[in-house]
């Protein structure tokens, strides 16, 4: 870790004005120089791990009562980008009407980090590719562009199968964007050139050429909050793992079905633990879509999930593993009491 | 009663609190880093990145930079110190590859260079901004890893005796009606303890003090000493809590001589605290095995010939191994066996011991082997056990001292409900989730080895014992206290107990389940020395003695002290009596006290134990469940039953078992250290990374105490179960697997792409 100046910014425009001078470096997201810091609990992580060095941290958390609000207005679920996981899994509401929701992050980390972790920060959370994580390993496109790849010839249990490319193959590894990929979520982005929404899907970016390139925000921008259309009680996230606890997934499913007598009206797959950013698997939804639901059909859409899927020596299982979670997690939704 | 404190049963002790139960709950016990030092400078270790080769150039002008950097050690300018004899030639060091006197690197994580700085803050930021540059060469990085050279470990290192072997294995094998042939494999582990590996250390004049968390004081106080070319006693080691150890805290580790050179040349305190990650590097681990194990019986289950055959890695500098066949040759009755180990260098720092190191693999293996020998016998497991229990062990013939082996299974089946198994393997489900049973023989051997103690009684009675034991969460302050309560007669909380310091009377290491035999014996011994002074004081003409515990003696529960303490300390006319006494086992050497106080260890027990053998035994069971389409594997029961000689106090034996159980289900699903096999580097070095199991992945661990007397392996009776309980376990729980899947897994960690059903 290295020493950096620490501020506390009290509202969203003071925020926004100290994070401007992040703008001039021009540098991705997350190697700026100057980091919002909401819980922390990847931030510092990596900091003290000399990963990431920003020279000064903005103090977000005077934003909370005005960005941690969580309301169902109009059949829509609005979520602040303060709001700490344990609350939003902890909400009733939610539990009955967005159950992938509360589930994905209830099966996130441990307690103690749900209770200080934001959902803006966990969506932004950076893979665990220990190779990323250990700054001793030279060869890392994503925290040193252009030096290789360790993890591609290394050990590479835990990596993508999707999403990968020659430069890199780290996993994306959150639980909770699944769900809000899943459910067609939309993001709120302020700048200091005003605010902007975009669809959920395309905050993260895919490697390619760039891994250090982890998603569309712009320097010195903040996540205010997330909105998601439409209420989904038939939704389920099955996050499988070595540990039946405080584990990242080895492979997950979120889930959210509409069905009327048997026959599946609208789907809705996404896939964690498997793949470079939270990944929908909108090909495989087409397959279910105006189905009669049965064993069969859920193998045969897990089959087309994970069509092109590619792996390396260590995580070849993840694609068998895979399918069995998404045709279990299609299985659980269908069968679920609402 | 309660489940933690459970009912004393026959030749058990009072389950009472630990002594230190309060001090740990509430914060105040002080651990290594917590004692408080005068402007201490902080270091932080820079450690190498390449497993093998050399360092060209340290760039440190950024680092240098940093506000408050104080000073930076690399081999250019570091103290040249004496080398370290290893522990198992006669030594005190956990490895002999001695970092910062030359360029060349033997390990990954060795250390290369350390900053000092007023703040831990500024250290640390300094020592990511030092840059190194290198040349790496190919290091040889595991079993599978070209250049390595296998070696028979005999010859290698003194601890490893002999390749135990009797009667004509391979006719005997040839005309077996059954035969097994398998090969199994454990992983890495390394042991993670709670509190990292800390060391401060102060000069006051000559003299030095070091706080770090020991599992043998004397030991580091000699190692150090040595390494400065100073004398022993000028080195005070002060260590009152251990927060885990597991064998890692056992060895004298590089660090801390060179932490004592590095302050007595900055003519100041210096406080380090190695990173989780460095922790991997820094001290030893549990290294991987491979075996081969061979077994041929009758068809009513009668063992004709067991062939034991097992590899390990080891480090370049050093030959270490674990060398379980001693036990393993052992266990049943079978007229020919035959064993060999082999050890096999690699670019990685030494190994060492963790919780049952032998026990631990080579169990693994044979257990494993029993029950696929059971299921080729249609058999049940714990039948083909009992066919095959034996009084004496096979190799030369030796009674055991006591062995309650079917006991444990007996009681251990009755109350896990193993009557409700059926036998064939695919046969139990409950819903999605395909359930299984496994069972396994634990075992580990009784050892002792020389201690000394002081014991001062007051008129009041207030006892105060001294013994430069480790209180490594096994309870050793509760069970010494235990111990000279009931030798005085004195209620326990009137006893004062002082360990974990090297100026106390020495005691052994804190290692291979010794430390509660061996200082209770002692305790015991020294307040016999205080009730004998009261007595004569009594009963001036009698000239009778009173207690004495020679070893092996069946004397615990002898007369009791029927006199008036107050009017024995008056008729002496003194009102304090003090004692000292050094105690020692059957058939420890004749150099045993001096080694002890030179810090070298002399323990006896487990098969080297004159004409005896003398083991701890005990039975796990292990309810297992696989779900049929992710294969997750999950653990929702185990089971132990365990007989241990005296059990002192059933509250800390217990904790011991079950946390022995707990590390057992995770050697078998969760514990691994994963190798980049390109760098011979660790990758998972982080808590995060290396899995152990969560309150979540064990919901109920039930552990059974037997009632067991053996009169024959030390005074108190005691046969020590610290790492008795996580014996076997990893067997169980595949045999459960077998059971429930049908799939026999012989390589752990068992991960869940390993399952194929
Ligand atoms: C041991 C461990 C286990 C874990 N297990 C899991 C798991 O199983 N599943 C899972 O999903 N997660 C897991 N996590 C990750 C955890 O959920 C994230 O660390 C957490 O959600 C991040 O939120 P935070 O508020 O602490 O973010 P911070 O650390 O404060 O921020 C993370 C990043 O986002 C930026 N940032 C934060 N808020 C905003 C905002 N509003 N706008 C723009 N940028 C912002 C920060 O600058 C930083 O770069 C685990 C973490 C740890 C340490
Ligand atoms: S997978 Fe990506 S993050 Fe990991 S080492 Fe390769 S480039 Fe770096």
């Amino acid at each position: 870790m290295r020493s950096f100046a620490y501020q506390r910014a009290a509202d969203p425009s003071a925020a926004i004005q100290a994070l401007a001078a992040a703008s001039a470096s021009n540098n991705p997201l997350t190697e700026a120089e100057i980091q919002p810091l909401a819980g922390g609990t990847t931030l510092l992580d990596l900091m003290k791990l000399d990963v990431m060095r920003p020279r000064a941290i903005v103090d977000i958390n005077p934003l909370s009562p005005t960005w941690a609000t969580v309301s169902l207005e109009n059949g829509n679920l609005r979520l602040g980008a303060m709001a700490r996981m344990a609350d939003v899994a902890a909400n009733p509401e939610i539990q009955q009407n967005y159950p992938v929701v509360a589930d994905s992050l209830k099966l996130a980390a441990s307690a103690q980090l749900r209770n200080m972790a934001t959902l803006g920060g966990n969506v932004l959370q950076r893979t665990r590719c220990t190779y990323f994580r250990d700054v001793s390993y030279e060869a890392c496109n994503k925290r040193n562009p252009g030096s290789g790849c360790a993890a591609m010839d290394g050990f590479n249990r835990s990596h993508a199968v999707l999403g990968t490319s020659d430069k890199c193959i780290a996993t994306y590894p959150g639980d909770f964007a699944q769900a809000l990929i899943a459910l067609d979520a939309s993001v709120d982005i302020t700048g200091k050139s005003g605010t902007r929404t975009i669809p959920f899907a395309q905050l993260h970016k895919a490697p390619g050429d760039t891994p250090q390139l982890e998603t569309t925000l712009e320097p010195g921008e903040l996540i205010s909050g997330f909105t998601i259309p439409g209420r989904w009680p038939r939704s389920a996230y099955l996050k499988v793992r070595d540990r039946q606890s405080y584990e990242f997934a080895l492979a997950s499913a979120a889930i959210a079905l509409d069905v009327q007598d048997g026959t599946v009206r609208d789907a809705r797959i996404a896939l964690g633990g498997v793949a470079t950013l939270p990944w929908r698997a909108r090909d495989a939804e087409a397959e279910l879509k105006g189905q009669k639901f049965d064993d069969a059909l859920a193998e045969r859409v897990a089959e087309i999930a994970f069509e092109g899927a590619s792996a390396r020596s260590h995580n070849e299982f993840k694609i068998e593993l895979g399918k069995r979670v998404v045709a279990r997690a299609l299985h659980q939704a269908m069968t679920m009491e609402i | 009663m309660t489940t933690a404190a459970p009912a004393p049963k026959a030749n058990m002790g009072q389950p009472i609190p630990r002594y230190d139960a309060v001090a740990k709950v509430t914060g105040t016990a002080q651990y290594a880093a917590d004692m408080p030092l005068r402007d201490p400078a902080y270091a932080y270790l820079v450690t190498s990145a390449i497993a093998k080769g050399r360092v060209d150039n340290f760039d440190l002008s950024e680092a240098q930079k940093v506000r408050g950097v104080v000073d930076i050690v690399t081999h250019e300018n570091a103290e040249h110190l004496e080398p370290a004899k290893f522990f198992s030639n006669g030594g005190y060091a956990s490895t002999t590859n001695q970092p910062l006197r030359s360029p060349d690197i033997a390990e990954e994580g060795q250390i290369i260079a350390v900053v000092l700085a007023d703040t831990y803050e500024a250290a640390r930021e300094a020592a990511h901004r030092v840059k190194v540059s290198y040349t790496a060469a190919t290091p040889t990085a595991s079993f599978h890893s070209p250049g390595t050279v296998a070696a028979r470990a005999k010859g290698q290192l003194a601890m490893f005796k002999d390749d135990p072997k009797v009667g004509d294995f391979d006719k005997a094998f040839e005309e077996a009606e059954v035969q097994i042939s398998a090969e199994y494999e454990t992983p890495p582990q390394h042991h993670n303890p709670m509190e990292l590996f800390a060391t401060s250390v102060a000069w006051n004049g000559d003299s030095l003090t070091i706080y770090e968390p020991s599992q043998f004081v004397h030991g580091l106080k000699n190692g150090v000493a040595t390494q400065l070319g100073i004398d022993p006693d000028r080195v005070h080691v002060v260590n009152p809590y251990v927060g885990g150890a597991f064998g890692s805290k056992g060895s004298m580790t590089p660090r801390t001589a060179i932490m004592a050179s590095i302050s007595r040349r900055l003519r100041r305190p210096v406080k380090l605290v190695a990173t989780r990650d460095q922790g991997f590097n820094v001290s030893t681990y549990r290294a991987e095995t491979r075996h081969r194990v061979e077994l041929g019986a009758m068809s009513d289950g009668k063992l004709t010939a067991l062939r034991h055959e097992g590899w390990e890695i080891s480090s370049r500098a050093d030959a270490y191994c674990v060398g379980g066949t001693k036990t393993t040759t052992r266990l049943y009755d079978c007229p020919n066996v035959d064993s060999l180990v082999w050890i096999v260098r690699a670019d990685r720092n030494t190994p060492g011991f963790m919780r049952s190191p032998p026990e631990v693999p080579y169990l693994f293996a044979l257990e494993s082997a029993m029950d696929e020998l059971a299921y080729q016998l249609k058999m049940d497991p714990i039948e083909l056990r009992r066919v095959n229990d034996t009084n004496r062990e096979p190799i030369g013939g030796k009674p055991y001292t006591s062995r309650s082996l079917m006991a444990c299974f007996d009681e251990g089946a009755k109350a896990f409900g193993w009557a409700e198994r059926n036998r064939e393997p695919r046969s139990m489900a409950d819903g999605e989730w395909l359930i299984g049973y496994g069972c396994a023989t634990t075992c580990y051997p009784t050892q002792m080895a020389p201690a000394a103690a002081r014991v001062r009684l007051r008129r009041d009675g207030r006892v105060r014992v001294e013994i430069a034991g480790h209180e490594i969460g096994n309870g050793a302050y509760t069970v010494i206290a235990q111990a000279a309560a009931t030798r005085l007669e004195v209620p326990v909380e009137r006893v004062t107990v002082v360990i974990g310091d090297s100026d106390l009377p020495p005691a052994p290491v804190a290692g291979g389940s010794n430390s509660t035999a061996s200082t209770c014996s002692t305790v015991m011994m020294v307040c016999d020395q205080v009730r004998q002074r009261l007595l004569k004081a009594m009963m001036p003409n009698q000239g009778q003695t009173v207690g004495q515990t020679p070893s092996g003696g069946a004397s615990r529960s002898d007369q009791r002290l029927d006199l008036d303490r107050e009017a024995a300390f008056d008729a002496l006319g003194v009102s304090v009596i003090e004692e000292y006494g050094e105690w020692k086992p059957d058939g420890a050497p004749a150099d045993s006290f001096r080694a002890m106080h030179n810090g070298q260890v002399r323990m006896v027990g487990g098969p080297e134990f004159g004409g005896k053998i003398a083991y701890a035994f005990g039975a796990d069971f292990v309810e297992v469940r696989v779900n049929r389409f992710t294969h997750e594997i999950r653990v929702p029961r185990v089971l132990g039953a365990f007989a241990a000689g005296h059990i002192m106090n059933p509250r800390t034996a217990r904790s011991q078992l079950m946390g022995g159980l707990i590390w057992g289900v995770a050697s078998a699903l969760h514990e691994a250290t994963e190798l980049d096999e390109r760098y011979a580097r660790y990758v998972n070095d982080n808590l995060a990374d290396y899995l152990v199991p969560v309150n979540a992945d064990i919901p109920d661990v039930e552990v059974i105490l037997l009632s067991e007397e053996d009169t024959q392996i030390n005074p108190a009776g005691v046969k020590g179960l610290g790492e008795l309980g996580n014996v076997g376990t990893n067997a169980a729980v595949c045999n459960a697997i077998f059971h429930a899947t049908g799939q026999r897994i012989r390589r752990l960690p068992v991960r869940l792409e390993k399952i194929e059903v």
